[in-house]
């Protein structure tokens, strides 16, 4: 498993996963088209890919065949480790 | 007479097939219908644009075409895309005819785009303005 930390590191992977938020099982085409439709973020789709690679290295996104199209999910559950160690207090 | 755009084209795996879902679930019209070898120029139209760019349902026999086909459909990305006068609407209807949309209506700054399974190997994009 990646480390959480360095893939929260970057800003583009953090809108990555923003969007996912808003709407959970997108394709690689959807995500770069919301990030630059809605964000303007410039990379190239094969800069976008790799960030998903990262993110889904570090558990964060899911990847799942929907027939035959790649759809990414968020996976949250990897964010417990940081308030396992650093936990909130009351 | 400035050169102009009179044809463009997509691949399908079945001719018949493609046909079939272009004039009845998409609502073209059939325009040319030429046979050609093993195959058929075949071509249709927005319904009301009879001389309208015409749309050539075009055999993916050739091995790359089917592995750009496939490479599209992984990641999402739409063969081609047509407009519509509201996206929703259309989709709505596209739905009750028994149409796989992979992409729901969702607007995206200036338009609305949806996605849809043309079931002849491609995501087609459809889009109206938002």
């Amino acid at each position: 498993m990646g480390d959480i930390f360095r893939a929260l590191a970057d800003p583009t992977r953090r809108q990555i996963l923003d969007e996912l938020t808003i709407r959970d099982g997108l394709t690689l085409f959807e995500i770069c088209g919301r990030l630059m439709m809605l964000h303007g973020v410039v990379s190239s789709r094969q800069a976008i890919s790799q960030h998903l690679a990262v993110l889904e290295e570090a558990g964060l996104v899911h990847t799942r065949r929907v027939g035959r199209t790649k759809i990414h999910e968020l996976n949250t559950a990897p964010l417990r480790e940081i308030i396992d160690r650093w936990p909130i207090t009351p | 007479m400035p050169i102009r755009i009179n044809i463009t084209s997509i691949f399908v795996d079945d001719q018949a097939k493609a046909l079939a879902f272009y004039t009845e679930k998409l609502g073209f019209v059939p325009k040319n219908d030429v046979p050609l070898g093993p195959h058929r120029w075949l071509t249709v139209v927005g319904p009301g644009e009879p001389d309208g760019t015409e749309l050539l349902l075009e055999p993916d026999e050739h091995p790359a075409a089917k592995a750009y086909q496939r490479a599209l459909v992984e990641d999402g990305i739409p063969a081609t895309s047509f407009a519509v006068d509201d996206v929703a609407a259309f989709v709505r209807e596209l739905e009750a005819k028994g149409v796989t949309v992979t992409q729901p209506a969702t607007e995206m700054g200036p338009v609305v785009v949806a996605t849809i399974d043309d079931t002849c190997g491609n995501l087609i994009q459809l889009t109206s303005p938002a």
